[in-house]
């Protein structure tokens, strides 16, 4: 039996004032997942991000999370939605006046009727998956920028959500704390079966995790399948971006 | 939830949803022995049931889970925090301590402010001859922002002022006949004091927190440090002009905002006391001493220097991203506003009293 897409575009188009960033861009992004979005810097990756979760409203086209067209819908219904969905900023957009506790608190306060005890068990639970069990009461400026990262993925996964998006976790990151926080998405994946979209350009970290990759260039989509399958791709886009990013 | 020979049967899922009811349920049996759970009926958990599940154990002295189905054994495993190490409890500091950090906080942020003060001072008195490690026509643009497009604002405010100084005063000093005196106090009240700490307040709200948040988020992107990597001190090449410019513009914006004040009054001594132009104008002139004048400008360099000497050391001491820059802006205005008034009340004692 072939499985739905969790997340579809058909026709999608992004534009910045005149400027057209996302040309038609159809994508299917399948369940239980781990799909990279990539291609090199400013070719839209993070713009198609936000216009599927519609941080910015599309031009045109359509938009399906758990296939139900998005572009058009209410707030409180797409809110719904929203809480079904976990997102990792490029700089973990912690808040800054609230400690790493209170900032993972936030979806759970907001989004259930727990009672504190209970947020205070899922928070602590969700910081020690991501290694920072002893930061709860620090505030994001005494974390470095990796722990700034896994306390945001914290944040994101606070409400169990079906769908992880993390926009370039890896920027700014040494290889290790980087290969860490593969390491940790990997484990999501593994055991809550979450479906995971990726942005990011760093290959080490396509290498690890992707099962799906999406190329993007100059707002198109150049090629979508399987990492091995890309890999053996013949598009020179895809293969200088390969072959170049393996020095 | 049904409770039978000790034992506690679960008859829903347990997730987000589930939970506030289920721990409304709990009060109902918190009194019960249980030492099983059965989880037969749960076919969903999610973290919140596991969440739960812990709670229910570390209540009932830790009742095993039984039934349990591979997919929830196996979530149950991910979620729990029995297993986590205990959070360390912080400790509570003494009374006695708190005032202590306190005062050695307070102690040593008079200690930086004087450091910095010293520092500005004399990189500020080198700087008029030594143009070294400024940027060429910073004073200029500086003075731009802090003079030149401040003149509406404080103008507009000191002619407003003028104006309602003038209305209430005419009203008591008509019942006396005393109509010519509002000259006098217009004349007085602008100059020595009005118009030096209207201008003042002012700035502090706008130059103030400008400079400190301009020198907090160059501190937080760390621009200082590469200020100093490039062997430049960034004092002299940040703070200096603004110090400048704040000396330049302070007297003619204080000059301005007195004269545009007295015009205000001299509009209602003119339309409501039937004062002549001429008559207000030569009182004026009887009333102000050389040293109302020279007290009044002269106070206002002192103000021009609290608000730079200020927005610059909070500037300096931002930490922790933007939410730093908004905090030292905020307390950048108000501790300006609190010293330009305590010195204000100094300089009142010593020339008045």
């Amino acid at each position: 039996m072939k499985k739905e897409p969790i997340i579809s575009t058909r026709g999608l188009v992004a534009k910045y004032g005149d400027a057209t960033i996302l040309k038609n861009i159809d994508i299917d992004i399948f369940p239980g997942e781990i799909t990279v979005i990539l291609g090199g810097s400013g070719c839209g990756k993070t713009t198609l991000i936000k216009n599927i979760l519609r941080l910015f409203q599309p031009f045109s086209g359509e938009v399906k999370i758990f296939g139900q067209e998005v572009t058009q819908l209410d707030e409180p219904e797409f809110d719904r939605i929203l809480s079904k969905i976990g997102m990792l900023f490029q700089n973990g957009a912690l808040l800054n006046s609230m400690s790493i506790f209170d900032n993972i608190a936030i979806p759970l306060e907001q989004h259930t009727k727990l009672s504190p005890e209970i947020i205070k068990k899922i928070i602590r639970v969700k910081l020690n998956l991501v290694n920072l069990a002893k930061a709860e009461k620090l505030m994001p400026s005494e974390l470095s920028g990796g722990m700034k990262k896994r306390a945001a993925l914290a944040r994101a996964i606070a409400l169990d959500p079906e769908i992880l998006v993390c926009d370039e976790p890896s920027a700014g990151l040494d290889p290790l704390t980087s290969a860490s926080l593969d390491e940790l998405i990997l484990n999501l994946k593994k055991l809550l079966k979450m479906t995971i979209v990726i942005v990011t350009h760093e290959l080490a970290s396509i290498h690890r995790i992707a099962d799906k990759i999406i190329f993007l260039d100059a707002g198109k989509v150049l090629f979508s399948g399987t990492l091995t399958a890309a890999k053996k791709s013949e598009i020179p886009e895809i293969k200088s971006f390969f072959e170049i990013g393996s020095f | 939830m049904r409770c039978k020979n000790n034992i506690l049967f679960i008859e829903t899922d347990l997730t987000k949803k589930e939970i506030p009811a289920k721990m409304n349920e709990l009060k109902k049996i918190a009194e019960k022995k249980i030492t099983q759970i059965d989880l037969d009926a749960v076919k969903i958990i999610d973290s919140a049931g596991v969440a739960f599940l812990d709670e229910l154990q570390q209540k009932f002295s830790k009742p095993d889970l039984i039934n349990l189905s591979p997919e929830i054994e196996r979530t149950h495993k991910i979620f729990s925090s029995l297993t986590l190490p205990k959070p360390q409890q912080s400790i509570k500091e003494n009374f006695f301590v708190k005032i202590g950090e306190s005062l050695l906080g307070f102690w040593q942020t008079a200690k930086k402010a004087v450091y910095l003060l010293a520092d500005i001072f004399f990189w500020s008195f080198v700087g008029i001859v030594d143009r070294k490690g400024h940027r060429k026509g910073s004073v200029i643009s500086q003075s731009l922002l802090i003079g030149v497009d401040a003149l509406g604002i404080i103008g507009l405010l000191s002619f407003i002022l003028g104006l309602i100084l003038a209305l209430q005063s005419a009203a008591q000093l008509r019942q006396f006949g005393a109509n010519i005196f509002v000259a006098d106090l217009m004349a007085v009240s602008m100059v020595t004091e009005m118009g030096p700490l209207l201008t003042s307040i002012i700035l502090a709200g706008r130059s103030g927190s400008a400079i400190a948040s301009e020198i907090a988020t160059m501190k937080v992107t760390e621009e200082l440090d590469a200020l100093k990597m490039m062997a430049i001190n960034p004092i002299r090449y940040v703070v200096v002009p603004k110090f400048h410019a704040m000396t330049l513009c302070i007297p003619l914006l204080v000059i301005m905002a007195t004269l545009i004040g007295i015009l205000g009054g001299l509009i209602i001594a003119i339309t409501y006391l039937d004062i002549s132009v001429v008559a207000f104008v030569n009182r004026v002139f009887d009333v102000i001493t050389f040293k109302d004048a020279a007290v009044g400008i002269g106070k206002s360099f002192f103000f021009a220097w609290t608000i730079v000497i200020i927005g610059s050391y909070y500037g300096f001491t931002a930490s922790g991203g933007a939410e730093g820059v908004g905090k030292v802006t905020t307390k950048s205005v108000v501790a300006s506003i609190f010293w330009i008034i305590i010195l204000d009340a100094l300089n009142s004692l010593i020339f008045y009293f």
